[in-house]
């Protein structure tokens, strides 16, 4: 019955918002499977948050309606409901090794087109975007290749076809 | 003229901007912080400032005001301690949705983050407690932040508003500029009216019904008085059932007959047993609370459901509902009528004739029946001659939590909204007394009672101190059964008989006490002196403290246990041994 959903929500650019929803979600035992949040409107002084969690239809609903509630939230988008849409993230993988390892990490980044922003003579850091599953996959190839560290930015979404949020 | 010219201080401009909000009274406590606000409170006489003896009370208090007036109440308390005073009181705010304006001081902003004197955290600390907040950093913003504040607490679901005032901020010099009214928030807009569709559904569905029953709560005493004329006339007009929340008691007259009194855990046998059968359930302005829903799974099963709501997170969080209507209950209930009007539907005059004899054969069990003897008074006794006695009176009427609260739920009739304070969502002890205090600010000449419990007055006793400077002529009823009485009876239910620390060990001389600071005290034990304590209470002109000494072992019936549906109620004492509590009602609070 549980199940997951993108949700985008739009909000003051205001101090303590982040802390509002993210305080949301832990007092009423809602979870975060991932957050992004940046400022996106300068002008109006608005942020855009996107939210992946997971739960019953009901208690979605419930989620949608307590972010509206807030006083700062400006528009709630249940992306996964609302029609089709597109996700990506982007992860900076850092993989360290020589010889056989070093080429062979070299030659999956190019299967999955990640850039390699570093590169020192023992190690790499690549840059890679696409959706999660593309990332962990890529991320788990890494893993007997030399993967030392990595940071993920978490999932930013979008409707497709010419509709704004 | 150059802000820094200007004759006026950010303290300055905030009062000013009080006043521009119409506000008349401020309940409040200084210190360091905050004493730029006073200084100017000082200065001029618009405003009146209640001096109240503890932070929590001049929220309370705020909030009695805000209650039997329908305006924002107006708390202003120090930095710190002052601020984490206050926390409970704006919580009690949160949960039964009351609007409120709490100015705290706070450090100067270049200190704030330095574990500076009397600095807390405050709106990190009241976020989660209240509709919103705002720390404001500079003078320019004060105004139309405060102006915000009072559009965002009287707005949709009415709620505390927390403005956290550093004191350079205060200190600054700005002049003010009243603003172009009304003052909203930039996107903040709940929907008041409802999708007239939506309404239409709800009437074909209501003229339909066989089985019906209004569930009518605190969300019609938030839409104003005329919500509460227009619900009374709309349920003349269907000639359905009506039952009410402890929040919405006087939303309908209690002396009508149509009306089957409160339900919910506390609640009558009719009301209860007519919202298990029925067929559809109207709900305007209450949020199935689990107090009222009991056991979830089956909680009125047969039945579709109308909410009505102007909060969508209150629709569909604890039970489904066939039909959410999001708008004001007001407006809701002005197009129900007019709609109503227009179809002049034909309702199932056999159904409903059926429908009314079943409920008056549950009313037939007389569920609130109980014994007083000539030795001792029993609570519920107390209760129905105070009634006897105020019923022609102008009164208001708060309570602290307890089983008195109850009681007095079930046994006082409340004709009119506005006229009952009662603490139900976060269940305070302490709340009565100095909401009762805000009460008779705001009507200086009605009668206003807090029906109080000995334990439970003892939270905010204090307070003693605030009516007796202003001479407010507030009477509190202590129905003092020397226990926590709800704590015991719910040992004595759920927990053997272990009556762990909730005997009422050491208690003052109430009398006394009352004098001491001021005040009358009166005692009475015995049933036969009960209506002379009464009279002789109301016609002191003082505040006067009533020590009613009364059964100390009578249950608050019915009772819907924990975790039980509501087929499930305790009627008496003799019915409790045939319904042990579940395991999974054991851990429900
Ligand atoms: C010891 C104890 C025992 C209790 N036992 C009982 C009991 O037996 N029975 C009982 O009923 N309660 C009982 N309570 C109280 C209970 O805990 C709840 O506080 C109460 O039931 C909630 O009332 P309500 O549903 O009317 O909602 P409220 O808390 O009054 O909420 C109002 C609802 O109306 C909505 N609303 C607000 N403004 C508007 C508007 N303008 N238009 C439309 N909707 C609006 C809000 O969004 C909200 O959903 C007890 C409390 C205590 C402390
Ligand atoms: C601040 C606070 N602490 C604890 C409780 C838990 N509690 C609910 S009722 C009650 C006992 C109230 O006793 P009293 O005021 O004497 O009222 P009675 O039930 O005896 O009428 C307690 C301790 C509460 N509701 N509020
Ligand atoms: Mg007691």
């Amino acid at each position: 019955m549980t199940s997951s959903h993108t949700i985008s929500v739009l909000v003051d650019n205001e101090p303590g918002i982040l802390a509002r929803v993210v305080g949301l979600f832990s007092g009423r035992g809602y979870n975060i499977e991932s957050l992004t949040v940046a400022e996106t409107d300068a002008k109006e002084n608005l942020s855009r948050i996107t939210i992946v969690t997971a739960g019953t239809p009901m208690v979605i609903e419930q989620i949608k309606a307590q972010l509206d509630r807030l006083v700062p939230v400006h528009k709630v988008r249940d992306l996964t409901v609302e029609g089709p849409h597109i996700e990506r993230e982007l992860a900076l993988v850092k993989v360290k090794g020589t010889g056989d390892k070093r080429v062979e990490a070299l030659r999956l980044a190019d299967v999955f087109r990640a850039k390699v922003i570093d590169a020192k003579t023992d190690s790499f850091v690549f840059e890679v975007t696409g959706t999660s599953d593309k990332v962990r996959t890529f991320v788990g190839l890494m893993e007997s290749l030399g993967l030392v560290e990595l940071g993920r930015t978490g999932i930013v979404a979008m409707s497709r076809g010419g509709e704004a949020l | 003229m150059k802000p820094e010219e200007s004759a006026t201080t950010g303290a300055d401009l905030l009062v000013k901007a009080l006043i521009d909000e119409e506000v008349e009274v401020v309940f409040g406590y200084p210190g360091g912080a905050v004493l730029p606000i006073y200084d100017s409170l000082f200065k001029q006489n618009r405003l009146r400032h209640i001096l109240v003896r503890h932070e929590q009370a001049a929220v309370h208090a705020a909030e009695g005001y805000a209650r039997s007036t329908g305006r924002v109440g107006v708390v202003l308390v120090t930095s710190g301690p002052g601020a984490t005073n206050a926390v409970t009181g704006l919580t009690d705010a949160l949960m039964d949705s009351v609007p409120i304006v709490c100015l705290t001081g706070q450090v100067p902003t270049h200190l704030i983050g330095n574990d500076a004197f009397q600095e807390a955290d405050t709106t990190g600390i009241t976020r989660p407690c209240t509709k919103h907040n705002y720390l404001v950093k500079a003078v320019d913003d004060l105004a139309r932040t405060v102006h915000e504040a009072f559009y965002v607490a009287r707005s949709g679901r009415p709620g505390p508003v927390v403005i956290d005032l550093p004191k350079d901020v205060l200190m600054n010099k700005h002049d003010y500029v009243a603003p172009k009214k009304p003052v909203q928030h930039k996107s903040y807009r709940p929907q008041v009216k409802p999708e007239l569709k939506k309404v239409e559904e709800a009437i074909e569905l209501i003229a339909g019904a066989k089985r019906p029953i209004f569930y009518a709560g605190g969300g019609i005493v938030n839409a104003g008085p005329k919500a509460s004329k227009l619900l009374t006339q709309f349920v003349h007009t269907t000639g359905y059932p009506i039952t009410n929340t402890l929040m919405g008691l006087g939303t309908f007259p209690a002396s009508d007959k149509q009306f089957l009194g409160m339900l919910g855990m506390h609640g009558t046998y009719e009301a209860n047993l007519a919202m298990y059968h029925c067929d559809v359930m109207i709900n305007i302005g209450a949020r199935f609370d689990d107090r009222i829903t009991g056991k979830l799974a089956e909680f009125s099963p047969k039945s579709k459901k109308i909410h009505v709501d102007i909060d969508p997170s209150s629709i569909n969080k604890n039970v489904r509902v066939d039909l959410p209507i999001v708008g004001d209950a007001g407006h809701v209930l002005e197009d129900m009528i007019r709609v109503w009007k227009a179809k002049q539907p034909k309702v199932d005059h056999k159904a409903l004739k059926a429908w009314w004899a079943e409920i008056d054969k549950w009313r037939a069990r007389n569920c609130l029946a109980y014994k007083q003897d000539k030795e001792t008074i029993k609570p519920q006794y107390a209760l129905e001659r105070l009634y006897h006695h105020i019923k022609d009176k102008d009164h208001y009427i708060t309570t602290e939590v307890g089983q008195h609260q109850m009681w007095a739920a079930q046994f006082l009739k409340f004709e009119q909204p506005n006229r009952w304070m009662t603490s139900g969502g976060l269940g305070t002890m302490g709340y009565g007394f100095p909401s009762a205090m805000g009460v008779q600010i705001a009507h200086p000449d009605a009668l206003v009672i807090d029906v109080a419990g000995e334990a439970s007055i003892m939270m905010n006793i204090q307070e003693l101190s605030t009516v007796a400077q202003y001479r407010l002529p507030v009477k509190i009823f202590i129905l003092n059964n020397q226990y926590m009485g709800m704590v015991r009876q719910w040992q004595e239910l759920l927990h053997g008989g272990r009556y762990s620390e909730s005997y009422m060990e050491s208690l003052p001389d109430f009398v006394k006490l009352a004098e001491a600071f001021g005040a009358v005290g009166l005692r009475c034990h015995d049933p036969a002196k009960l209506d002379d304590t009464i009279k002789q209470m109301i016609d002191i002109k003082k505040p006067v403290v009533v020590d009613v000494l009364v059964d100390k072992t009578e249950n608050c019936f019915p009772m819907i246990p924990s975790g039980a549906a509501h087929y499930d109620m305790l009627l008496g004492p003799d019915d409790r041994a045939a319904k042990p509590v579940s395991e999974e009602g054991m851990v429900l609070v």
